[in-house]
């Protein structure tokens, strides 16, 4: 069956190091990381990613101290996008708009802010904020943009650990192609490094990066790689219909070409290289390609000493049989773990590779671990490549979901 | 505490809770919402400064003694007073 051509015509983000795409694609090409030191409550200083965007270009103070930094986030990614695809919801039926947004986790945030507030009254629950659940509840951050700008379609989060980033576009196309909208605002945001709770769990689990330079904390690949540097960010996809975007005149970022998600099964943690090839494979099948098809693969390998490996064997797996492997990056490197965000921030900062061939590299590699020496890792420095019609973009997340998403060129 | 004094600690909660709001104007015999954007969560705001601040409860059953400045000074002045 033939399926709905469905394509990327804007694109609104804030990343640690960049708060557009024009910016944040300018930092990964000069190898500019976006990680500094945050203290963290009952923690201490850690490396972070924060973001600098400014919430009142959107929203009303007012607005700012009622809602949550996702709902912040969302809002500025999602009118960042309408404004980069020159699209004025005002003149649309805003109830045929659908906003899906992937989030890794929720609510936590606000939970731990009123715990500790509480804690300032001797635990008397009459100091509990009214807020609490409107700010907690799962589809906070894609309710907060639909109030912002007044779309009546569905607005819904996608939880989906750190897999959820390309869950939001592909819920999107899905549900462009089922015509059950006419528009979509599709993306992963995060808000995880305002709760200690993230950072904390991950020290438990010997997953938490530590370097005295923070800039070097993210560092995937690298021997000497200690764990994950928790970012908070957003990025949202304007996305259409190929023939509402060609009759409106939009510019075209590229095409959803095909996709896959899958489960492990397995652990509630430990990835499983088996399922991640499987998701590769089928989303490669799924787009109608083969393996010689796709020229970049970014990874999502978060600088935990088994989770790199694990993503390696996967990738090797699924390529090996290629005269000449695809060239394959890693942009946690830079902007840390954005987690729901991360599938759809990383991808964006691949996108310019169909305009310019330039592959942004996987920095902080000083001693590249035997066991990720796959062919074909571009590492410390861009690389100029001679065809990028294919993006394959991983994200894996706990509990053992996987995520592949696949953008190709737009061809007419 | 005079009413003066209640007015104030009043208009500094609600610089709070209604950042956007010119507050300099605001007439005290007329009701908030019908000169601010104030909505029922905002005066549920208020009621927790009162009580997170200055340790003074609000019952629900007199939360129409918030509706103007005039009306809250009238209601709270006498209770600043029980706490001094």
């Amino acid at each position: 069956m033939k399926q709905t051509r469905i394509v990327i015509t804007g694109v609104g983000l804030t990343a640690p190091n960049g708060n557009s795409l024009a910016e944040f694609r300018q930092n990964l090409l000069n190898g500019v990381s976006g990680i500094t030191t945050v203290d963290v409550r009952f923690m201490g200083r850690h490396p972070a990613g924060m973001c600098t965007f400014d919430p009142l270009k959107y929203q009303k103070k007012k607005d700012v101290r009622i809602g949550t930094r996702a709902g912040g986030i969302s809002i500025y990614c999602a009118r960042e996008a309408l404004a980069d695809a020159g699209v004025n919801l005002e003149t649309r039926d805003r109830s045929r708009v659908g906003i899906y947004l992937g989030i890794t986790e929720h609510g936590n945030v606000e939970t731990e802010n009123e715990v500790y507030n509480i804690s300032q009254f001797n635990y008397d629950v009459k100091f509990w904020t009214h807020h609490h659940n409107p700010r907690t509840v799962a589809n906070n951050s894609a309710g907060e943009v639909s109030l912002n700008l007044g779309i009546t379609g569905p607005a819904y989060t996608i939880g989906a650990a750190c897999a959820a980033g390309n869950m939001g576009l592909i819920h999107a196309a899905q549900m462009l192609r089922l015509g059950e909208i006419d528009f979509a605002l599709g993306g992963g945001v995060s808000e995880s490094p305002q709760t200690f709770g993230i950072f904390a769990g991950f020290k438990s689990q010997n997953a938490l990066a530590a370097h005295a330079d923070p800039t070097k904390a993210s560092r995937p690949f690298d021997k000497a790689r200690n764990g994950i540097v928790i970012s908070e960010g957003g990025c949202i996809y304007t996305l259409e219909r190929l023939e509402d975007a060609q009759a409106r005149g939009a510019k075209i970022y590229g095409e959803i070409a095909g996709y896959h998600v899958n489960s492990d099964a397995t652990d509630y943690v430990l990835p499983n290289p088996e399922r991640q090839a499987e998701c590769v494979r089928k989303a490669i099948a799924h787009a109608g390609m083969t393996i010689e098809d796709v020229d970049l693969v970014n990874t999502h390998a978060t600088s935990t000493p088994q989770g790199d490996i694990q993503e390696c064997l996967a990738i090797a797996e699924v390529f090996k049989g290629r005269s000449t492997p695809p060239h394959i990056n890693n942009t946690k490197s830079f902007i840390g773990h954005t987690m729901g965000a991360a599938g759809a921030l990383e991808l964006a900062g691949n996108l310019p590779s169909f305009d310019d061939l330039v592959v942004h590299p996987t920095i902080n590699v000083d001693d590249l671990d035997p066991q990720c020496d796959i062919p074909g890792l571009i590492i410390n420095k861009s690389l100029k490549a001679d065809r990028i019609d294919v993006i394959l973009n991983n994200s894996f997340g706990m509990l053992g979901i996987n995520s592949t998403l696949i953008i190709k060129r737009f061809a007419a | 505490m005079t009413k003066d004094d209640c007015k104030k600690l009043v208009i500094d909660i609600i610089s709070d809770i209604a950042p956007d709001e010119d507050l300099t104007a605001i007439k005290p015999e007329i009701k908030l919402r019908d000169q601010l954007q104030l909505d029922s969560m905002d005066f549920l705001d208020i009621v927790m400064e009162l009580r997170k601040r200055h340790g003074i409860e609000v019952p629900e059953a007199d939360y129409s003694h918030l509706a103007s400045l005039e009306s809250c000074a009238e209601y709270l002045t006498p209770k600043f007073a029980t706490k001094a």
